[in-house]
């Protein structure tokens, strides 16, 4: 149906007459193919696999008889691209062009590809369907649900799941006072990294001074790792709509902006499709459902720079300025965009409102623990098994999610640290793992929930090299407005080099902290403020290795070059001269049948050698 | 006339007279109690008052809007029970606001902040004599080449005062600078040659040139390590 045709809605009765003839439309039996059109599937090769089906298909003719949704992100990264087949929903993995016709041939003979189903690392066992994978079994999918059920270009799929009915609740049944106390009483808080509690943000918002207000949506991901709002918005941007439109009611405010990164085209193509056909059904506009609200959204792509996440730069940026924070001693909701009251929440808490208003509250706030209620979709990544997007209910283990839903860490390794929060949150030591996720709870271990990038680190990192590593990122970040961030973090990066290059002095330890503590309290926004805390949880939980790098001159993880040193042992080596071939800097010699020799003048420490070598015959120490 | 109640530290108050439509507001800084406008910052509103100590500030000019930038304006607020710093350049007075700018976590932080400062900047006199009055003997730091501190006087006058936007900061992080629109050091017609820029200049970074336009202090990029990371 093209977005010209269609009749706007006049009121919520036509809303849910369109839901019934879109459903009475659609056989429940019919054969669909969903295939996972997300970023990461797409970048393992999706739009082959769509491609291939589509050629299939139209080669059988069965076009009309099977039905193929592109579908939003379906969270498991890992294994992609991933199709699964309805309505039996046998789920394949890893699926590549060349098994296409296999698959098609296997549906319509009801037979299954066994080589593409999911392989149970624990048990060697093939697993037939996508929610008896130990990754999908652990998740609790509320608001990602139906990322990877619905073709996310479709307002029909939308509709056709309940999409918009909490909007037509919220417009016809309750008043905006109830709206917001059904997000207060819900106890939501701010998903992007915050915590803020959501329906009292609103609850300001509503009683600031002004006839004019916004709502923003943050969709300015930019912790490195994290894509849970990236795919959320490609996935399932009507949901994030309706939430928006929900919220602009409550608080009063007739036109909105979704603040997204240039670096995301789709979701940037999937947004402005959902806005199109939103506008055109009469649910974005003016008199929408015939409830007399007036509401607009456009779109505003960022420039890519990570401090416009946070709410008065983005706001400075939307602007059309500098993307500078300012002191927010004057909260946002009462003067933000043009001076006026406005309401920015992320993309994932926007996404939780429909949710809230059509299960009600009390639904609601049974999920999760005492302060943090509902669910919270991590971004899995580091050197864990099943990298991917994860919805978990609040409370539960950090062991649960790394360990039961991750898998594990990669080739069978050591767990060491886990990062959450992205670059501003902490590394919380394997000692830890029984903390739940709950906004307080790691705060209290000097990290936070932030937007729920969750990096796994094993044995082989050094956590003076990472600290370092986010560290650097945070100084090309920083806007450079205030001088303890610009400043600050810029030392603190030198303190860093200093340590991981051994040239680390035992002073050096407290300076950082005492460096950390200027950032901390002389911050002008959370950038700064937060910056260290990398750096402060690795010196707390991972001390010796510190010292092992000031006093020793060592890196126990072998990761800082300037403290490593390759040899080849004699004994071991079969002159094979693999690594004499291999080393890009020349600096490895040798006979063939006799030991190679490594010129450490001339070696670059890349450990190319240590890598190709196949009999263990090159020491790294 | 109206009684108005006003809390000093926590347990001891005092009523302070006032005409029935008076709008000022009441804090206390350094335990005195302070009358001021509404709309006023915490560092204009002590402003020269005998007996509070004196704050020091870099990047505020009252000819200018406050930008919180340099943070040795910090200073420490109880409002409600809760104690946070807080820039007093920007933060507005506040009735029943108890302010403290001289406590030993203020001093600690500004030193902080100073000794970044002083590493940027070490032959810039403004800071080394604050470096003094703070405690600082020697920044454990690489020493930098600067005068300029990034306060932004120069380019808030030019943009608020003068209406000219002839030079504004470009680029972030320690690459930030001072720069003539395209990114250039020369000052082309944009610049009337007021000199306003010298002027408000706290570190004296900007000089006036034979034509009468400032010199641009040019940002030298402070460590090895980080050349290539931008540009």
């Amino acid at each position: 149906m093209s977005i010209e045709q269609v009749d706007r809605l006049v009121d919520v009765a036509a809303l849910e007459r369109l839901r019934q003839s879109i459903i009475e439309k659609r056989n429940p039996f019919q054969l669909r193919l969903r295939i996972c059109n997300g970023t990461g599937c797409l970048a393992s090769g999706a739009d082959e696999v769509t491609a291939a089906f589509e050629a299939e298909l139209t080669r059988r003719g069965l076009s009309a008889e099977i039905n193929l949704v592109k579908s939003g992100c379906h969270g498991f990264c890992e294994k992609g691209p991933l199709v699964v087949v309805e309505p039996q929903e046998t789920f394949y993995q890893r699926v590549k062009p060349e098994h296409v016709p296999a698959i098609v041939a296997a549906t319509l003979d009801g037979k299954i590809v066994e080589e593409l189903l999911y392989v149970d690392p624990a048990t060697g066992e093939r697993i037939l369907h996508e929610q008896e994978v130990p990754f999908y079994r652990g998740q609790t999918r509320l608001v990602f649900g139906s990322n990877g059920t619905i073709d996310p270009t479709q307002i029909e799929d939308y509709i056709a799941i309940g999409g918009y009915s909490a909007l037509a609740k919220a417009l016809t049944q309750m008043s905006t006072a109830e709206i917001i106390d059904e997000v207060k009483r819900s106890g939501l808080r701010g998903r992007g990294g915050g915590g803020f509690p959501t329906g009292v943000k609103w609850e300001s918002c509503r009683r600031a001074d002004g006839d004019i207000k916004y709502v923003v949506c943050n969709a300015d991901e930019g912790d490195p790792g994290a894509y849970m709002d990236r795919s959320l918005l490609e996935g399932t941007p009507h949901a994030v709509l309706e939430g928006m439109i929900i919220g602009a009611h409550a608080i009063g405010a007739h036109e909105g902006y979704i603040y997204v990164r240039n670096e995301y085209p789709l979701a940037v193509s999937n947004a402005r499709r959902a806005i199109e056909q939103a506008m055109a059904y009469g649910l974005l506009g003016k008199d929408i459902l015939g409830s007399g609200f007036d509401f607009k959204v456009s779109i505003n792509r960022g420039g890519g720079a990570f401090v416009c996440g946070e709410s008065s730069a983005l706001m400075a940026s939307l602007e059309g300025q500098v993307g500078e924070p300012r002191a927010k001693y004057v909260h946002t909701v009462e003067k933000g965009l043009w001076d006026r009251p406005t309401c920015l929440n992320n993309v994932e808490t926007w996404a939780n409102v429909p949710l809230i208003i059509n299960r009600g509250a009390d639904w609601y706030n049974q999920i999760g623990t005492e302060k943090s209620k509902g669910t919270k979709i991590f971004s899995l990544v580091g050197k864990v098994n099943n990298t991917g997007l994860v919805e978990v209910p609040m409370g539960i283990p950090l062991r649960d999610i790394i360990f039961d839903i991750g898998g594990g860490i990669l080739d069978g390794k050591k767990f060491k640290a886990v990062q959450t929060g992205g670059p501003s949150g902490g590394f919380i030591p394997e000692s830890l793992l029984h903390l739940p996720v709950d906004f307080d709870r790691l705060t209290e271990a000097g990290s936070m929930m932030g937007s729920g990038a969750m990096i796994v680190m094993d044995e082989g990192t050094c956590m003076v090299n990472m600290a370092k590593f986010f560290i650097d990122f945070l100084e090309e970040e920083s806007c450079g407005k205030c001088v303890p961030c610009r400043e600050g973090i810029d030392r603190m990066g030198e303190v860093l080099e200093r340590i991981t290059t051994g040239k680390g002095r035992m002073e050096d330890l407290e300076l950082l902290e005492a460096l950390a503590d200027t950032l901390r309290l002389g911050s002008l926004c959370a950038l700064g403020s937060t910056a260290a805390n990398p750096v402060l949880t690795s010196l707390r939980y991972f001390r010796d290795e510190y010292i092992a790098h000031v006093v020793d001159k060592k890196c126990p993880a072998g990761e800082c070059q300037a403290l490593i040193q390759y040899s080849i042992i004699s004994e071991k080596c079969t002159g094979c001269m693999v690594c004499v071939r291999e080393c890009p800097s020349h600096a490895v010699t040798g006979k063939r049948r006799e030991p190679a020799v490594i010129d450490l003048a001339v070696c670059s420490k890349c450990g190319v050698c240590y890598d190709v070598c196949r009999f263990d015959a090159v020491k790294r120490a | 006339m109206k009684s108005v109640t006003v809390w000093v530290d926590g347990n001891t108050s005092v009523e302070v007279i006032e005409p029935k439509d008076s709008r000022a507001v009441h804090l206390t800084v350094d335990g005195k109690l302070i009358r001021t406008t509404p709309g006023k910052s915490l560092l204009e509103a002590v402003w020269n008052r005998p007996g509070i100590g004196n704050i020091p500030a870099l990047c505020y000019h009252p000819i200018v809007q406050s930008y919180g930038a340099c943070r040795l304006c910090t200073v420490e607020v109880e409002e409600q029970g809760r104690t946070r710093f807080v820039a007093s350049c920007l933060y507005p007075a506040k009735e029943g606001l108890v302010v403290r700018t001289d406590t030993d976590r203020v001093r600690q932080l500004r030193k902080g902040v100073l000794e970044l400062l002083l590493a940027r900047c070490p032959e810039v006199k403004v800071i080394q004599d604050l470096a003094i009055e703070y405690g600082i003997e020697k920044p454990r730091f690489a020493l930098g080449v600067q005068d300029c501190i990034l306060c932004g006087l120069c380019v808030r006058t030019c943009r608020e005062n003068i209406g000219r936007s002839a030079i504004s900061l470009v680029n972030r992080g320690i690459f930030r600078e001072v720069a003539a629109p395209f990114y250039a050091y020369e000052l082309g017609d944009g610049c009337v040659g007021c000199g306003d820029c010298v002027y408000v200049c706290p570190t004296g970074a900007l000089k006036l040139g034979p034509d009468g336009k400032p010199v641009l202090p040019k940002v030298h990029i402070p460590r090895p390590a980080a050349e290539g990371l931008l540009r």
